[in-house]
């Protein structure tokens, strides 16, 4: 079929991304220098995150400014039980990403009945009132926070203690989560999606029950983005509300469009570019986030595709 | 004797001051193709919309089949076996020509709640697909995206699209809008093609395509049928001319 011919079987900025993340703990090892590897660390998180947003924001056409609330689900999924000394990590894993689909079905189920800004405004309205609830909680340390004495551990086989196993637990994470949303938007559902991105009316006029089709998209994302969010908390090592502030909500969005909106790897590149913009420009001027918005103003204007769209442009990504 | 597969009774659908559908009544029966023609802005478009569900009628009763569809949302509808095309082309820009007919066709066939296997490496999905854009003249041009097609390869795909659907009944909506002469005359043959195994309701202000293709005509004026029989007694209807040619019209120009 025609496909098959055109279709690149390789994309060299995936393949280079992914080789540089593989061997990055080999020249910490040799140099000692963990700073790097803390990068990374978070870089893959967040492009976790950022990939489970990109499935309802890019794929779906779901502007949810509320995202950063599965980050905190996840994240408290892991310090809560730690606080009680559970540290089992499957248990922690499984908790963040059930919460973290519960709460996506009861707010998915009113926000989804809405569109454009209302949709924006009440998905952010949802995870403010998250963000107060686990304030108002004094036990697990309210705004103040709550430290993660020991990492999760998964029976006698591993645990993350050590930052060179985290790392790799996350980067086969991020590695999976990125196969899981690849097959899922070529599927029957994930082409449901696409076209009620498209067109809504005209996929309810042939058969589909839109709602129900973007619900269960929002708690699979809402599901993956939970995960992400266990792992962060094992990564920082402390949790607070402050996760889930309205500002790490949009922060996601912004990764999402600087790397490129409904593209499968556009979220890895936005995660990639907005943890090391971010480490750099803080190091050399307070106002970085000035920077940001002027980026982002760029991308908008003049580079709708975002990174992911510059890359296929010179031919390194599909 | 024939079924009556769509009834309609006593609809109403007022905007505002507007009466767009004003106490109508109608029967469609199981294998015609009954053409609905009326003036711009005689409610025709919205009347599509109550029996596909977009919109909902103030008053009324819609039976599909013998089953009360009044209320029912356009998916369910569609489950059922109603079909619409658009008479604004609504299309999934985007996307591929065959994956917009493939959507169609697995709405209907029950499996759409897959999360894993590629839809496109599905077989049987892509030959019906294939199938009913064959069936539009569309072949060849599967691949295309959607964006990139003719306005009247536009038209093509939005009747493919509701064919795809297997329907019982097909509403089409003036299918040949702003065609030329050239491409209307396709959109003529597959209609030619199609009455023979569907019920259509076609709406259509090309009086030459009305006359060529209906079993039987209903006259639509402010939301009002003033006139319904067959082509026959339709251009001659006295009641017809008046109101929408005018006295001097004559039906066959
Ligand atoms: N959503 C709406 N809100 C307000 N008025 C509407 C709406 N939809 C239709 N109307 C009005 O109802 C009347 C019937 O419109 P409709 O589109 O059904 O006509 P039509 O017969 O399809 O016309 P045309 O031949 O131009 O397609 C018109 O006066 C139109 O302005
Ligand atoms: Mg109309």
């Amino acid at each position: 079929m025609r496909n098959l011919l055109t279709r690149k079987s390789f994309n060299f900025a995936f393949i280079i991304s992914v080789g540089l993340l593989a061997l990055l703990p080999l020249y910490v090892e040799m140099t000692g220098d963990d700073f790097y590897l803390d990068l990374a660390n978070r870089l893959m998180i967040l492009a976790i995150a950022a990939v489970s947003l990109n499935l309802i924001l890019g794929h779906g056409g779901m502007i949810s400014f509320g995202h950063a609330a599965y980050l905190g689900i996840g994240a408290y999924s892991v310090g809560i039980p730690a606080y009680y000394e559970i540290y089992d990590g499957l248990f922690q894993i499984i908790t963040a990403v059930f919460v973290s689909g519960v709460f996506a079905l009861l707010t998915g189920a009113v926000s989804l009945r809405t569109k454009g800004v209302y949709f924006i405004m009440i998905t952010m309205a949802f995870t403010q009132m998250a963000f107060f609830g686990i304030v108002s909680i004094e036990e697990y340390g309210g705004d103040d926070g709550l430290v993660i004495d020991t990492r999760s551990t998964f029976g006698n086989f591993f645990d993350l203690e050590d930052t060179v196993t985290l790392y790799y637990f996350v980067f086969v994470s991020l590695l999976i989560s990125l196969f899981i949303v690849k097959r899922i938007m070529e599927s029957r559902f994930g082409m449901v999606i696409s076209g009620s991105k498209s067109n809504e009316r005209r996929m309810q006029s042939i058969g589909y029950n839109t709602y129900r089709y973007k619900l269960v998209c929002y708690v699979l994302s809402g599901c993956l983005c939970g995960y992400a969010g266990a792992l962060l908390g094992n990564f920082t090592n402390f949790i607070s509300p402050e996760m889930m502030d309205w500002t790490a909500s949009g922060e996601l969005i912004f990764m999402v469009l600087l790397g490129g909106s409904g593209a499968l790897l556009g979220p890895l590149w936005g995660a990639a570019s907005f943890v090391l913009l971010e480490e750099w420009l803080s190091s050399i001027t307070t106002y970085w986030h000035f920077f940001f918005g002027a980026l982002l103003i760029l991308v908008v204007l003049f580079a709708r595709g975002g990174i992911d769209g510059l890359l296929s442009k010179i031919g390194l990504s599909k | 004797m024939r079924q009556t597969i769509l009834s309609i009774s006593n609809l109403s659908k007022t905007f505002g001051g507007v009466v767009a559908t004003d106490d109508l009544s109608l029967d469609v029966e199981q294998g015609e193709l009954h053409a609905i023609i009326g003036p711009n802005g005689a409610g025709k478009t919205t009347l599509i919309a109550q029996l596909s569900g977009e919109i909902f009628p103030d008053n009324g009763r819609i039976l599909f089949q013998n089953k009360n569809i009044t209320m029912l949302p356009p998916f369910k509808r569609s489950h059922l076996g109603i079909a619409r095309s658009f008479q604004i082309t609504s299309l999934m820009q985007g996307m591929d020509v065959i994956d917009n007919v493939a959507l169609a066709t697995q709405a209907n066939d029950g499996h759409a709640y897959k999360f894993w296997k590629p839809a496109r490496d599905d077989r049987d999905l892509r030959q019906s697909a294939i199938d009913a854009l064959k069936e539009v003249g569309l072949e060849g041009r599967e691949f295309e995206k959607v964006q990139n097609l003719s306005h009247g390869e536009h038209r093509q795909l939005e009747i493919a699209m509701a064919l795809a659907t297997q329907p019982h009944l097909l509403l089409l909506d003036e299918p040949m809008a702003g065609m030329g002469t050239e491409e209307g005359d396709k959109i003529l043959k597959i209609l030619q093609k199609l009455k023979k195994r569907k019920t259509i309701l076609l709406i259509e202000h090309d009086m030459d395509v009305v006359f060529a293709l209906a079993d039987r005509i209903t006259v639509l004026v402010y939301g009002r049928a003033i006139a319904s029989g067959s082509p026959q007694s339709i251009k001659t209807d006295e009641r017809v001319r008046e109101a929408y040619l005018g006295t001097e019209g004559d039906l066959n120009c």
